[in-house]
């Protein structure tokens, strides 16, 4: 499959503060590209760089095999839509939709046609008419895509698009993006602080931390397989349990911690390691199993109950596991209470393991 | 039970604190409202009644004679058409000036504030630090280089003036503006494929009225009130308003017409007053908009 969209040691430094350093991304025609990250990290500066909106310090970037490294972003053949819709707030819908292409010289009949195409698919056709000021936060987002849609350009960028809009409003909003390149099967870079979007959105997730990518896999990898400590405990909601220890040598190996140990015979290690190596084990939150299954597992223990979170479907239960906080779900049914006595196991063989000084994966 | 608080909380119509703002205001209004009063009042009299020297009495006899000579046939010395020349040459003056000085700041501004180039902060450095200079301190330098570019003593000369000494206020008053203005907009823009003009002309002017009203506001204002670069750049047949009136009032020719030196007084002022009554609202509300982010 051919590269939509490469990016060569790009670098980009704001004085002395270096935001991106020698960072380099291929990504595929038609792909869905989330580029997800605590605020900080660099995320939006490199979707602003794609644009053409920053001037680079160092590398080139490509689209479409063209080097626009040095291109206004007009002619990048990208459309971006921007976290506060930046609608023109003087112009109607319709004078939003054909601001770009009466730019370009577009024909009359031909601009009216492309905006009639655009707000068909978005359901924006009443609005027409309407100034930016009269919609709602949905319908002007709406808008700022249909914006994008109507150019017809090769590249989507969507800058947080929505994170300013309530909770319901963003589901189904996200739905649309997801079905609107399911339609279009246009390249799309989605830069978001929001994992949940990020999975649901993405071909592939490349979670960013101070200017660099940390991991660029599929949602399911990165899910299962994280390469590092920050990139298992950002990804996942309620975050991942850690837990400090050293890994044992032998067969098979262990992870043994203050009180009791963990048998890793299902555990695929990654790297070799060194008896005694200090590391952190990870387990999800949602892979501790309860009660009678949790004895049958490769790890299992008692525990007490301090806190309940009841969240309708599920309940997260924290307790204490080796003196640390620990987390597990439970389904939202079973009646359970602060002071109960639980049986608590999980398998390795879904765990993550990392080092503790370089919190690389082991 | 009927003591509980409940409902709204019973307000004093006195309390200390209201007397103290509102004897400040009042001493405030008197002192700035007494003049315009006693300017006013003795417009209206006729000379036997000012040289009663009762200054602060209303007129007996009302009269706009006073009024009439000072717009028609006030004497400056050497002519005696009033101010009516002063005020057609003022109007000359000022419309072009306003014109101008706010085209070139409010591009200033939006370049100044969206489009930074290298050492674009120095030289808004620089332009700002122009305003803290005198202009007595520049007046010769000014004079040397308008006659050099042939324009000193002519409607031009006065114009460009005008212009180079708005610079600096307005330029921080539309780059503040422009600055305060979302920069996704921009990007939008630019990502639209507008050019430097068009977002400048499509999406920036259009969202900037209130601060163009402002800059419309002071640089009237300003320029119908200046009196320096007036009578020394803008050449006597040019002479605005103000100096026409300095001219009147100053003429030691037979007796001294109080009123109709106040009369021509307050038509001298009346225009920037006027502007403000009618666009007072405008003016504020355009002022706190552009200071908000700097």
């Amino acid at each position: 499959m051919k590269n939509s969209i490469e990016i060569r040691d790009l670098s980009l430094n704001f004085g002395a503060v270096k935001v991106l350093t020698d960072l380099n991304l291929d990504i595929q025609d038609g792909e869905f590209l989330v580029l997800l990250g605590a605020s900080g990290c660099g995320k939006s500066t490199l979707l602003n760089c794609i644009a053409g909106l920053l001037d680079v310090s160092g590398g080139q970037i490509f689209i479409n095999g063209d080097n626009v490294t040095w291109k206004e972003p007009k002619e990048r053949g990208i459309g971006m839509v921007f976290q506060s819709y930046a609608l023109y707030p003087q112009m109607t819908v319709e004078g939003n939709l054909s601001f770009g292409l009466k730019n370009s010289k577009v024909p009359k009949d031909e601009i009216e046609k492309k905006i009639a195409h655009a707000a068909g698919i978005l359901q924006i056709e009443s609005l027409l008419k309407r100034k930016p000021g009269e919609l709602s936060g949905g319908q002007r987002q709406r808008v700022a895509i249909g914006r994008a849609l109507v150019r017809e350009v090769e590249v989507f960028l969507f800058d947080e698009p929505l994170s300013n809009l309530d909770a319901k409003l963003r589901a189904d909003l996200r739905v649309e993006i997801k079905r609107l390149h399911q339609k279009l099967k246009n390249t799309m870079i989605y830069v978001t602080h929001d994992q949940i979007e990020a999975m649901t959105l993405a071909d592939r997730i490349a979670i960013m931390k101070d200017g660099l990518v940390q991991q660029l896999d599929d949602p399911r990898t990165i899910y299962n397989n994280p390469v590092n400590k920050y990139v298992a405990g950002f990804i996942g909601s309620p975050g991942m349990n850690f837990l400090d220890g050293q890994l044992k040598a032998g067969e098979p190996a262990s992870f043994k911690m203050a009180e009791g140990s963990v048998d890793l015979t299902n555990y695929a290690f990654q790297q070799s390691f060194t008896d005694g190596q200090k590391v952190t084990f990870g387990i999800r939150p949602e892979h501790i199993v309860v009660g009678d299954e949790a004895s049958e597992m490769p790890f299992s223990q008692e525990v007490e109950v301090e806190i309940i979170e009841p969240m309708g479907s599920d309940t997260l239960v924290w307790t204490k596991l080796n003196n640390q906080d620990f987390r597990f779900m439970l389904d939202g049914q079973i009646a359970i209470n602060t002071g109960d006595k639980v049986n608590i196991g999980f398998d390795p063989k879904i765990s993550s393991i990392f080092d503790e000084a370089t919190e690389l994966r082991v | 039970m009927m003591n509980e608080p409940y409902g709204p909380r019973p307000g004093k119509i006195l309390n200390p604190t209201r007397i103290m703002v509102y004897g400040v205001l009042i001493v405030a209004a008197i002192y700035y409202l007494l003049p315009l009063y006693i300017m006013i009042t003795t417009s209206m009299k006729g000379l036997p009644e000012i040289r009663m020297g009762n200054i602060f009495a209303l007129p007996v006899e009302v009269t706009f004679a006073p009024w009439a000579k000072a717009w028609d046939s006030a004497c400056t010395g050497l002519y005696c058409e009033g101010l009516k020349t002063g005020f057609w040459n003022s109007v000359i003056i000022t419309i072009p000036s306003v014109i101008v000085s706010i085209a070139i700041a409010s591009v200033n501004g939006y370049a100044l504030s969206n489009w930074k180039f290298k050492g674009s902060e120095v030289f808004f450095t620089i332009l700002i630090f122009g305003s803290f200079i005198p202009f007595q301190v520049m007046l010769y330098p000014l004079v040397i280089v308008t006659r050099e570019l042939g324009i000193f003593g002519s409607l031009w000369g006065i114009i460009f003036i005008h212009t180079i000494f708005g610079m600096p206020i307005l330029t921080l008053l539309f780059r503040n503006y422009f600055a305060s203005l979302p920069e996704e907009l921009f990007k939008a823009a630019r990502v639209d494929g507008a050019g430097f003009w068009g977002i400048f002309f499509k999406i920036m002017v259009p969202m900037s009225v209130p601060i163009f009203v402002v800059a419309v506001i002071l640089q009237i204002t300003g320029i119908w009130n200046d009196f320096l670069f007036g009578v020394v750049f803008a050449g006597t047949e040019n002479f605005p308003m103000t100096v026409q009136l300095n001219n009147i009032v100053n003429s030691k020719q037979g007796v001294t017409e109080y009123n109709v030196n106040m009369a021509a007084t307050i038509l001298t002022g009346a225009v920037p007053l006027i502007v403000y009554f009618l666009s007072g609202k405008y003016f504020v509300r355009g002022i706190a908009a552009g200071a908000v982010k700097g």
